[in-house]
């Protein structure tokens, strides 16, 4: 039996995502390989990681403009689901829906505690969320696509690229930078 | 009528040349998608009994729910508005546009917009509208309407989208590719956006609990329409409300694998609006989050109509709808002429036909309602469970019976004892009541079959009645079936053939009734010969008596007065063979799903069980008795090749496999099919106005069937129609597998 964090993975490749591993110690090298600048960011919904001291340059305070150059986005997610491949966006008060939504490039951090088995068990985290808090929050799988102008085409209004970036944050986990896909 | 038959058979046939390849590609994809994609559910069947039993539920409570989302939107700081029909919900908002002063209006697509013309309306105040999802923005440029509920630009090809584009915008540079046309539509349609002042969404789902609205999506538009500008207006029919947002998890699951074929779509957007992301500044040097957004949200709950829909006990189920296409999709005729021949004014596919009644009108039914031919294929595909057939029946049968009399009514009269109203149109008349003229041309044979070659008559029946004279019509058997049977002996001689044949080892001591539908009975007699003694061949003594026909065929033309009586009868008949000793055996399928399915309608409910209980199909009948000790050997067993399409409804019942197995254990080599539907569907292929579609829907199956590997097999089926079609479409004449079995 394959673990919940190699399905998920596999099914991030399936959606037509790439994958990657990394821990708070590589999240820096990481990034820059998959950055192209002009990059925009906003916090991820975790402490692990701060997009501050990368040693590539993220605004995370963009402007309008700055936010319709850029090149690449980075956000952090707070689910991913492991059956579909999903990343599950939070769009707060911060740019975070914006950063996700705009550039052609999306890289999104998601921490591999934060991954579940199923739809169930994410539903199970979504509805206090959304009942108490009155959340928005976007289940999203794989790149924009739309099939409207006769063949299937990635990239339309949203993002292109979408790259996903597991945190590994428990204390056994260590391997490294390896790009997988 | 002759007239309209000729303009609608014209229009149909325009469409298919015109649009039939794209609509032909996009849909069976869409199909494939939905069987690979519902394959990797394991909990498929149980998502949908709770995705049904939830909309049923709301729609229960739905005056609770409203006023329940009113106050939820209204505490998160939005407005609701109870729109009752398009003109209100136009006039409202309109008038958000107008305080919003707004020049730029951008929408994401919802059929419930265009259900109410919502463009126009807005339109009217001056502001610039656009549509933003691609296929949508396609339509408004061409000035074209939806063909397709989720795919609305499907009938147009990429090259047919090039040419508009390159035309339209006047390009030096001709699109060409679909990444170019893509990127082309963006980068325009990136340019409202930015600037919008107001969005226009719909919503897939509305939860009560929190007023949290799910936008199911895959380009990216409906996320930045919400995003950009303060004010956002939601539109949505009032059935789109559920109790509470976890009731949307099934919905989830579902929507998308429904839809287009995949598990998800690329974005579900559950949001709580009005949302708390910063609106994007206009000028381009603010920092995006300095200025704290001054959102404002409308959700517009759109009655026109619905309430009356829930209040009518047939048209109630239609609210379960939550507008995926499956039932498009897996309809053959959809597959072929999409929404533009197959639709209404809004709606398109088989549910539209409960939508149209419902929002628009009988009317606008009318036009396309007789596209559905009740093949069921779409039954078993609603993830919500909506018997689409049946809705199609009932306002099949309300159009009708508000119809004009005609001028050849006197033609039918005496010939056709209905139970419907004189107006009922007479095609539907004449097919309605084919079994009293099975029964007349029998009598009379070969009288009545030569009369039907007589120069004259084929044309007096396209013209009265619309019967296409390409069509060979049924040639009918002087000795019925039950006259045979009862010729050799009746279930006597049948006992001893029976006693005879039979296996110590088989463990089974029932009769069987072999149920002599019209056309076993005087039209293709063979095969119940076939049925009888391949029965009693396994040890089955057999029944045939003068059992009435089960109402299939004036089911089929709506006529359920008819139907009911003819299901009243069929029980009466059966009486006298009591349960406990004898099973019934049926031919052909779609008597089967009559009594396993429609009945249920049509009867009381202790009555329907029992003969549903009792009733099976007569291989899989064969099959239960070779599970249960029967000899496949006194069975036909030569080793043959053959290529089998099974019936619509036998599919939908899932009894295919029982056919194939049969076949199989007897030593023959089975190829199946795998087109929904043979285009023949009943009556449907004979009438004029419907012949060029129902062999364009043909043309797929005799295209498997002439393939290599195939063109060699003998050709097996099991109902009538596709025999009828198949026997037309190929060289080669098929039979009914129980004569592939019948050592005789
Ligand atoms: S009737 Fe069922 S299958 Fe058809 S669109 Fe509605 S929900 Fe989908």
């Amino acid at each position: 039996m394959t673990g919940t964090l190699e399905r998920f993975e596999d099914a991030v490749r399936g959606a037509t995502a790439s994958t990657h591993r990394a821990t708070p110690e590589t999240i820096g090298s990481v990034l820059s390989e998959l950055l192209v600048e002009p990059a925009v960011g906003a916090p991820p919904p975790f402490d692990d990681v701060s997009l501050a001291d990368l040693p590539v340059s993220v605004a995370t305070e963009p402007t309008r403009q700055q936010l319709l150059e850029a090149s690449t986005g980075v956000t952090g997610a707070i689910l991913g689901i492991a059956s579909y491949g999903s990343v599950v966006l939070r769009s707060t008060a911060d740019v975070d829906e914006l950063v996700s939504l705009f550039p052609d490039r999306h890289v999104v951090l998601v921490r591999d505690r934060d991954v579940v088995d199923d739809m169930a068990a994410a539903f199970d985290d979504l509805v206090p969320l959304i009942a108490d808090e009155r959340a928005d929050a976007i289940v999203a799988t794989g790149p924009s696509a739309t099939a409207d102008m006769g063949a299937l085409v990635y990239g339309v209004h949203g993002p292109t690229e979408v790259h996903v970036v597991v945190v590994r944050t428990d204390s056994h986990a260590a391997d490294g930078t390896g790009g997988t896909g | 009528m002759a007239a309209d038959r000729r303009e609608r058979a014209a229009r149909i046939k325009r469409i298919l040349e015109t649009s039939g390849d794209s609509v032909e590609r996009n849909t069976l994809a869409f199909n494939r998608g939905r069987y690979e994609t519902i394959d990797e559910l394991d909990e498929y069947e149980a998502l949908k009994d709770r995705a049904a039993a939830i909309k049923d539920d709301a729609i229960d409570r739905l005056p609770e729910l409203i006023d329940e989302v009113t106050e939820a939107v209204e505490e998160n700081g939005g407005t609701v508005y109870l729109a009752e029909d398009a003109a209100d919900a136009n006039d409202y908002v309109e008038r958000i546009v107008r305080e919003r002063e707004a020049e730029t209006v951008v929408k994401s697509k919802s059929m419930t917009t265009e259900e109410i013309d919502l463009a126009d309306g807005i339109e009217s105040t001056g502001a610039d509208v656009w549509e933003t999802d691609l296929g949508e923005f396609v339509l408004q440029i061409a000035d074209d309407a939806p063909s397709h509920i989720v795919a609305p630009a499907i009938h147009r090809s990429r090259e047919e989208i090039a040419t508009l584009f390159n035309e339209y915008y006047d390009l030096e540079d001709p699109l060409e590719t679909a990444d170019e046309l893509t990127a082309f539509a963006r980068d325009v349609l990136s340019d409202a956006i930015e600037n919008a002042d107001v969005a226009v969404t719909g919503a897939n789902f509305v939860t009560a609990d929190t007023g949290t609205i799910a936008l199911v999506t895959s380009e990216g538009n409906a996320r930045k329409c919400v995003a950009v500008p303060e004010t956002h207006v939601a539109v949505a029919g009032v059935e789109k409300v559920v109790p509470t947002v976890g009731d949307l998890r099934p919905f989830v699951e579902l929507i998308g694998r429904s839809a287009t074929g995949q598990s998800i779509t690329s974005y579900v957007s559950l949001l709580t609006p009005p949302i708390d992301t910063p609106a994007l500044p206009d000028d381009p040097g603010d920092r995006i989050a300095d200025d704290p957004p001054d959102r404002d949200f409308h959700l517009v709950l759109l009655d026109n109509g619905r309430m009356a829909m829930r209040d009518d006990e047939q048209l109630r189920e239609t609210l379960r709808c939550i507008r995926c296409s499956a039932c498009l999709n897996s309809c053959a005729n959809f597959q072929q002429v999409g929404g533009h021949a197959f639709g209404g004014e809004t709606y398109s596919g088989g549910i539209a036909t409960g939508w149209e009644a419902g929002v628009h009108g009988e009317d606008s039914a009318e036009t396309f309602n007789d596209l559905c031919t009740g093949c069921s294929r779409c039954v078993n595909q609603c993830p919500v469970r909506i018997d689409v057939p049946w809705i199609n029946t009932v306002v099949r049968n309300r159009i009708a019976n508000g119809a004009d009399r005609g001028r050849f009514d006197h033609l039918v009269r005496g010939l056709v004892p209905d139970e419907e109203a004189g107006g009922y149109p007479l095609q539907k008349r004449l097919f309605g009541n084919f079994e009293s003229l099975a029964k007349l041309a029998s009598a009379t044979a070969p009288v009545s079959n030569w009369l039907v070659d007589l120069p004259g008559t084929r044309a007096t029946l396209e013209y009265a009645f619309g019967v296409d004279r390409r069509r060979e019509l049924p040639t009918f058997e002087r000795e019925s079936l039950v006259d045979w049977f009862e010729a050799r002996g009746g279930e006597a001689a049948s006992t001893k053939r029976a006693n005879r044949a039979r296996t110590p080892s088989l463990e089974h001591d029932r009769r069987a009734v072999l149920y002599p539908d019209v056309y076993t009975n005087y039209v293709r007699v063979e095969r119940g010969k076939a049925a009888v003694r391949v029965l009693e061949s396994l040890g089955v003594p057999v029944a045939v008596p003068d059992v009435p026909g089960s109402g299939r065929a004036p089911l089929s033309q709506g006529m359920i007065g008819t139907a009911q009586r003819q299901a009243t009868a069929v029980v009466r008949a059966l009486q006298s063979y009591a349960p406990a000793e004898y099973d019934v055996v049926v031919v052909e399928p779609s008597d089967l799903a009559m009594f396993r399915g429609e009945y249920e309608k049509l009867l009381p409910p202790a009555a329907f069980e029992a003969l549903a209980d009792r009733s099976y199909e007569i291989l899989e009948y064969a099959y239960g008795l070779l599970e249960n000790g029967a000899d496949p050997d006194t069975l036909r067993t030569d080793g043959r090749r053959l290529a089998y399409h099974g019936h619509c409804q036998q599919r939908t019942l899932g009894l295919e496999p029982y056919t194939v197995s049969v076949l199989e254990r007897a030593g023959h080599d089975v190829a199946t099919s795998d087109v929904e539907c043979c285009g023949m569907a009943g009556s449907f292929g004979y009438k004029r106005e419907y012949y060029e579609l129902s062999v364009a829907v043909g043309d797929r199956l005799r295209s498997q069937f002439v393939a290599d590997g195939m063109a060699d097999r003998t050709v097996v089926t099991s109902g009538t129609s596709c025999h009828e079609q198949l026997d037309a479409l190929l060289e080669r004449r098929p039979l009914h597998p129980v004569r592939v079995l019948d050592s005789h």
